[in-house]
């Protein structure tokens, strides 16, 4: 399954451990919630990056305390019909200031990059191999956004009041 | 009317291109009709019964006159001759190719309609009253707000994969036509103690299965503060909803699963936590809004011209006039609706050559405007008085000049198993029988106002749990049976009809109206006791007795 960050096609230095499996002595790993809760601090304390894979039913609240330790925050798509974590996202990106490495999980598809960029993911656990490849051409798909995101596109409204005030100023 | 920019233009343009891409996508086999179903229910493509049925948004229910020309061009075009109005301010194209929807789209696009989210589990096309901006007494024209609330629930990143459909209707006068009391979120504009403008916040109303009234979960949202308050009402459905079961999804199970309190409290917290932010509207931005809305240049024309006095002297003119005339807020010009229940027709169709020629008349006497209403009606909303007579001749002409709106014969009916693969019974044909059984014009009126609404499923697209009269089709043993409810209404008093008995077969139908029709005369105070006032004082055990005495 090829990651998608910054762009384009990268390679995944995480390792995913599961629950029960044995954690490695060094490198960066990605571990799901429950695992994590279970010990944070000597987690963190470990060499290598963490990440933790936090499921999209499960409360915010139990994770923020821990954004500071964290290298990567993996949000799951069960389905892709599923937006829950669209949800979870925009929380962490806008709420509580989370900076690091946002990453989409699960049934991560071609047609739901522009949304997932808006919601403040940055990184891309992409299904498909083709849908990877066409990474970049498809999220230029749109250059109009109705909606103000923490991803710091500029919306249409604003854009409008943007020019009628340079259009005044120039009268 | 509101006219796009080129902002607007581009961003349908974009959707088309996404579209034509995922459809080339579907053709090769690259996605699975799985994936692909998703994508093409966000942009209203249903596979039916026959074919693909495809849903076009009208926002709020206007049109331009070229607007309406181009919905001709596609019935035309790429289906056969027709389109057909449904009860949320769409049209639909029941005989549609998949290959050439892209077109469709493209040519749509050029006069900027699209068909963005109008099904899928996300936000609908945003409803209002069909006289908003010319209705007297309005407070203030609602579609400002819902443009503002189109723009916000277009191709929104974090609310385009909810658990279930999510639709919002908006009125601004008293007497609600945007049926708002059934819908997700319904917005009741008033003005406060300071005249300034916010919203009755109503939630978790809907029909289907599980029919809920929808409940005040704020009585005042500033205007400012509307997209925020939305926001945080669409923030808790999307993580709390239920995902497990399809028919438990709506955010009306949710509110009534939490209890309305709970609910708002939950919004309330939520809403505390976005603060002041981008969402706020300030004035500047409510501004650039409205100021891109274009109202009529009004004559100053006198109440009663000469040409009406003259045309009073014509029965049939005068019959049409009474019955599908309606006030307007500026003088000398009237909201005319054109019924599209004609006698033996099915409910909301209309002809690509009626749709150009009603086009054409809204530019002469309309101010090239059009509206859509709930009731699968059109209205042109600014006709000068003394044009009635003859825009009545030509609305003759072309068969939309019925006069039966809001009469026994002016049904919502939804398409049911002529067309849609979810009915278990028909729906148009009982319709078509009721309106030949109560074709008589002197006993329409006599009756007065009646709603009969038909769903030929429990999904209740037909609104049946709100007519006047409601009847829901029902299979049972492999035949078509149907409940019958009465009282039922979709107004400000809104509420669910009571069933009146057991089902009945497809052929007794009719007759099982009629009966109920007859009692209501009987039973009637008086002759302007409405059907729904009588059920209201009476009960339904009368009608109960009247019509199964014999059954």
């Amino acid at each position: 399954m090829p990651l998608v960050k910054q762009g384009r096609i990268a390679t995944d230095i995480f390792v995913h451990v599961a629950d029960g499996a044995e954690l490695p002595d060094d490198g960066a790993i990605l571990i799901p919630a429950a695992r994590f809760l279970e010990n944070p601090e000597a987690l963190s304390r470990r060499a290598g990056k963490l990440g933790v894979i936090w499921p999209n039913n499960r409360d915010l609240d139990d994770l923020v305390p821990h954004l500071g330790r964290l290298a990567v925050v993996a949000l799951v798509f069960p389905s892709f019909r599923d937006g829950r974590a669209y949800s979870q996202a925009r929380l962490l990106r806008e709420r509580h200031g989370y900076a690091g490495e946002l990453r989409a999980t699960g049934q991560v598809l071609r047609d739901q990059f522009v949304f997932m960029l808006r919601a403040g993911f940055d990184a891309f656990e992409v299904k498909k191999d083709a849908d990877a490849d066409a990474f970049a051409e498809t999220v230029k798909r749109y250059s109009v956004f109705y909606q103000p995101t923490g991803d710091g596109r500029v919306t249409a409204l604003n854009r409008r009041m943007q020019l009628r005030h340079s259009e005044s100023a120039g009268q | 009317m509101y006219a796009y920019d080129e902002l607007d233009r581009t961003l349908i343009n974009e959707r088309v291109s996404e579209f034509r891409d995922q459809v080339k996508r579907r053709l090769s086999g690259e996605l699975t009709e799985d994936e692909f179903k998703m994508l093409r229910l966000q942009n209203g493509v249903y596979l039916q019964l026959h074919a693909y049925m495809f849903r076009v948004a009208i926002p709020y229910g206007t049109l331009s006159s070229k607007q309406l020309r181009a919905l001709a061009h596609v019935a035309r075009r790429y289906d056969r001759g027709y389109g057909h109005f449904t009860t949320r301010q769409n049209i639909q194209y029941n005989w549609i190719k998949l290959a050439e929807l892209p077109d469709a789209l493209a040519d749509l696009a050029e006069v900027g309609i699209h068909a963005m989210q109008t099904s899928g589990n996300n936000t609908r096309n945003v409803t209002s009253d069909q006289w908003a901006g010319v209705a007297p007494g309005e407070i203030e024209d609602p579609r400002i707000w819902s443009e503002l609330l189109r723009q916000y629930t277009t191709l929104h990143p974090e609310f385009s994969f909810l658990p279930r459909k999510f639709k919002f209707a908006i009125t601004a006068s008293e007497h609600d036509r945007a049926a708002i009391k059934i819908h997700d979120i319904g917005l009741r504009l008033i003005k406060n103690a300071d005249g300034e403008t916010g919203f009755e916040v109503l939630v978790g109303g809907g029909l289907g299965r599980t029919p809920f009234i929808g409940k005040t979960i704020k009585p005042f949202v500033h205007g400012r503060d509307l997209l925020s308050y939305v926001e945080a009402i669409l923030r808790v459905y999307n993580q709390y909803g239920r995902r497990d079961n399809i028919y438990k999804a709506r955010i009306k199970i949710l509110v009534h699963e939490l209890g309305i309190e709970k609910f708002a409290r939950e919004v309330e917290e939520e809403w505390k936590q976005m603060g002041d932010g981008a969402l706020t509207l300030d004035h500047a931005a409510i501004e650039e809004v409205r100021s891109r809305f274009s109202y009529p240049a009004y004559e100053k024309l006198p109440h009663m011209p000469d040409e009406l006095k003259q045309a009073a002297h014509d029965p049939l003119f005068e019959r049409w006039r009474k019955n599908s005339v309606f006030p307007h807020k500026v003088q000398g010009y009237s909201i005319v609706t054109l019924s599209l229940k004609p006698v033996g027709g099915p409910p909301g169709d209309a002809t690509a050559d009626q749709m150009d020629a009603i086009a054409d008349l809204a530019d002469k006497y309309s101010f090239g405007e059009i509206r859509v209403g709930h009731e699968q009606n059109l209205a042109l909303p600014h006709v000068a008085k003394r044009d009635l007579p003859v825009l009545w001749k030509a609305l003759d002409r072309i068969g939309v000049a019925t006069p039966n709106v809001n009469l026994v014969t002016d049904i919502i009916a939804c398409p049911g198993l002529d067309y849609c693969s979810l009915a278990n019974t028909r729906s148009i044909p009982i319709a078509q029988e009721l309106t030949r059984r109560f074709a008589d014009h002197d006993t329409a009126n006599l009756i007065g106002r009646l709603h009969i609404n038909i769903s030929g499923c429990i999904n209740a697209c037909g609104h049946h749990h709100v007519g006047h009269i409601g009847i829901l089709g029902v299979e049972k043993n492999g035949e078509e049976f149907y409940q019958i409810t009465i009282g039922g209404r979709a107004d400000e008093n809104a509420q669910m009809g009571t069933l009146i008995g057991p089902a009945v077969p497809y052929a007794e139908v009719a007759d099982v109206i009629e009966d109920i029709v007859e009692a209501y005369l009987a039973l009637r105070d008086r002759p302007e006791e409405l059907f729904v006032d009588t059920v209201k004082r009476l009960g339904v055990e009368p009608f109960r007795e009247r019509v199964y005495a014999t059954r």
